[in-house]
C-alpha cells in the first residue's frame, strides 16, 4: 500500500506524529515529577465519558473533556477525606470511573467500546488533525513559558517558593496540559494507548538526554518517529494501527534503555540488572 | 558581590507559633532577634521543627500567633539529599535559580545574572565544576552550589538546613570558610545542626523542642538543663568535658 498516496493515511500519519512530539515532550515533566500514575489514570477514569458521548452520539472530544472534569472533580472529593488520601482516592475514582464506562458501554455499543480504548487513528478528520496541532502548539507554548518553575519544581521543591515558584501551582498546569493532551489524543489513540505515548519516548529521552532541553527534543522525536514507523507498519503488514504506534513507543525505548549511555549513578561500580537497567534507577 | 547594604539583615521574631493546619500547633512561643553579621545555631531534635520555622520565616506556614519579620530577600539552603540528584542540571544551572524569581518567564536571563552565577560558583570554590551536571558532584560540592545559589538571590537572610549533614572534612571546613565570610559581610544566617559542639562556635544558639527552650549566646546557654530540654532522653554526655551529642537517625519525613 502507497501510504503517501492515502489521503486517509496521510491524515492520520500526521495526527499521530504531531500527538507523539506533544505527549513526548510533556511526559518528559511528568516523568521527572513522578505523576505517571496520573497521566495513567486521568486517560482511564474518562472512559465513561467517552461513553456517554458515544450513545448520545456526541462528539468524543467533549465525552472525554467531561469524563475528565467528572474524575477530577471526584479525586478532589475524595483526597478531601484525611481518612482516604490522594492515592486511595485516585485508585478508588479510577476504578469506578473505568468499570462505569465499561457497564454503560455493553451490550449497546460493545464495537465501539474497542475504538474507544484503543484509537481510531484511520478514522482522523481533519477536525481531529486541527486539534492535534493546536494542542501541540498550546502544550509546546506552555512548556517553553514554563521551563524555570518547572525545573524549580522538580529539582528543589522545597527551596523553590524562596526562588519565586509556587510547586504546587507548577504541578497543577502540568496536569491541566496533561488532560487537554489525553482529550485531544483519544480519537486517535484511544485512553488505553495515549499512556504508551506519554511514557515511553520520555522515559527513552530521559536516558539518551544530558540536559533538559535534550531530553525534551529527543522524547519529541522519538513520539513522533514511534508514531511513524507504528503506521507504516500497521499498514504494511494489517496490524491495527494504535496498537502498533504504541509497541513502536515501547521498542524504541527499549533500544534506548538498553543500547544508550550508561545512566549516571552516584555509588557507580555495582552491575545492574535489567530490570534497573529499564527503568533507568 | 556584595552583602546588602541598603537595609541591614536582621530577622526579629515575636512570641511566634506556627502551625501545619487547624489541628495542632506545631511550634510554639519562639522569640528571638538577630541582626547583621550574627550566625545562628537552631539546635533540636528530630521533630523540634526546626524546619517548622524555617518555613513559618519565609512565610510558608500561617502564623497562629506573634510575628516573624525579615529584613532583607531571604533565601533556603535545604539539605543536598532532598533535591533530585537524577535531574539533569549543571552546577552552574542551579545557581542561576537564584535569578528565577527576577527573571520575567518570557525572557532569557539576564547577561548581569549569569555572571553573578559565575561570581558566586568562584566563591565557593567551583568555578571549574560550573559545567558538572549537579548530582555528580560530592555532597560538600552540591552544598556549596546551593549556597552559591542564594548568593545569586543576594540574600541578606539565609537559612541553612543541615548545612554539615553528609559532607566529608574537606568540604566542611570549605564551607565553614565560606560561612564566616558571608557574616562578615552583614548577612543573617540560621543554621539548623545537631552538632552541639560545632553550635557553641558561632555567635548565637536557638534550641527548639517544639517550642523554644531558650536563645542566647552559647556560652551562657549550651548549659546541661538547656541540653537535656531540648533533648530529653537523646542527649549523650561524652567524656571529653562538655561535649553533647544527639544519638538519633535523622530524618525529617515527620516535618511536613
Amino acid at each position: 500500500m502507497d501510504i503517501v498516496s492515502s489521503g486517509l493515511l496521510q491524515r492520520a500519519l500526521l495526527e499521530v506524529m504531531v500527538l507523539g512530539a506533544t505527549c513526548g515532550a510533556l511526559g518528559v515533566w511528568l516523568l521527572h515529577l513522578r505523576h505517571t500514575y496520573a497521566a495513567e489514570s486521568l486517560a482511564h477514569a474518562m472512559l465513561p465519558g467517552l461513553v456517554i458521548a458515544a450513545l448520545v452520539g456526541a462528539p468524543l472530544l467533549l465525552g472525554a473533556a467531561g469524563g475528565v472534569l467528572a474524575a477530577a472533580a471526584l479525586i478532589a472529593l475524595a483526597a478531601r477525606d484525611t481518612r482516604v488520601g490522594p492515592e486511595i482516592a485516585v485508585g478508588v475514582t479510577v476504578t469506578t470511573a473505568f468499570g462505569l464506562g465499561a457497564m454503560l458501554a455493553t451490550p449497546d455499543v460493545p464495537a465501539r467500546l474497542g475504538e474507544l480504548l484503543f484509537g481510531d487513528l484511520l478514522g482522523t478528520t481533519t477536525a481531529d488533525l486541527v486539534a492535534a496541532c493546536g494542542l501541540g502548539a498550546v502544550v509546546g507554548l506552555a512548556l517553553w513559558a514554563g521551563h524555570r518553575p518547572l525545573a524549580a519544581a522538580v529539582f528543589d521543591p522545597l527551596a523553590a517558593p524562596s526562588l519565586g515558584v509556587r510547586p504546587g501551582r507548577v504541578e497543577l498546569a502540568l496536569l491541566v496540559l496533561l488532560a487537554l493532551a489525553v482529550v485531544a489524543a483519544v480519537q486517535g489513540l484511544g485512553n488505553l494507548l495515549v499512556l504508551a505515548l506519554i511514557v515511553a519516548p520520555a522515559a527513552g529521552a530521559l536516558r539518551l538526554g544530558r540536559t533538559i532541553g535534550m531530553q525534551i527534543a529527543l522524547a519529541a522525536a522519538l513520539g513522533a518517529l514511534s508514531g511513524l514507523i507504528g503506521l507504516v507498519a500497521s499498514a504494511e503488514l494489517d496490524l491495527a494501527a494504535g496498537a502498533s504506534v504504541a509497541l513502536a513507543a515501547i521498542v524504541l525505548w527499549m533500544l534506548a534503555a538498553l543500547l544508550g549511555p550508561r545512566p549516571p549513578s552516584p555509588a557507580g561500580g555495582t552491575p545492574r540488572s535489567l530490570a534497573e537497567t529499564l527503568s533507568g534507577g | 558581590m556584595s552583602a546588602p547594604a541598603a537595609s541591614p539583615a536582621a530577622v526579629e521574631v515575636q512570641g511566634l507559633s506556627a502551625s501545619y493546619g487547624p489541628a495542632a500547633v506545631a511550634l510554639r512561643d519562639v522569640t528571638f532577634s538577630a541582626t547583621g553579621g550574627q550566625a545562628v545555631a537552631v539546635l533540636g531534635p528530630n521533630g523540634g521543627r526546626k524546619t517548622t520555622l524555617f518555613r513559618a520565616l519565609l512565610g510558608e506556614l500561617p502564623t497562629a500567633s506573634g510575628s516573624a519579620t525579615v529584613h532583607g530577600t531571604i533565601a533556603y539552603v535545604p539539605q543536598t539529599e532532598r533535591s533530585r540528584l537524577d535531574f539533569p542540571v549543571s552546577a552552574l544551572d542551579v545557581a542561576l535559580m537564584g535569578a528565577y524569581a527576577r527573571t520575567s518567564w518570557y525572557r532569557r536571563i539576564a547577561a548581569r545574572d549569569r555572571s553573578l552565577a559565575r561570581v558566586a560558583l568562584e566563591r565557593v570554590g567551583l568555578a571549574e565544576r560550573a559545567g558538572t551536571r549537579f548530582g555528580a558532584l560530592s555532597g560538600g560540592q552540591r552544598q556549596r552550589v546551593l549556597i552559591a545559589r542564594a548568593l545569586v538571590q543576594d540574600a541578606g537572610v539565609l537559612l541553612l538546613d543541615e548545612p554539615f549533614a553528609g559532607v566529608d572534612r574537606t568540604s566542611e571546613e570549605a564551607i565553614m570558610g565560606i560561612l564566616d565570610e558571608l557574616r562578615a559581610e552583614g548577612r543573617v544566617l540560621l543554621i539548623a545542626t545537631h552538632d552541639v559542639e560545632q553550635a557553641r562556635g558561632w555567635d548565637r544558639v536557638l534550641c527548639l523542642a517544639g517550642r523554644q527552650i531558650a536563645y542566647g549566646a552559647p556560652a551562657e546557654t549550651l548549659t546541661n538543663a538547656v541540653l537535656e530540654g531540648t533533648y530529653g532522653e537523646e542527649i549523650v554526655m561524652l567524656d571529653c568535658g562538655h561535649r553533647a551529642v544527639a544519638i538519633q537517625h535523622h530524618s525529617h519525613s515527620h516535618n511536613h
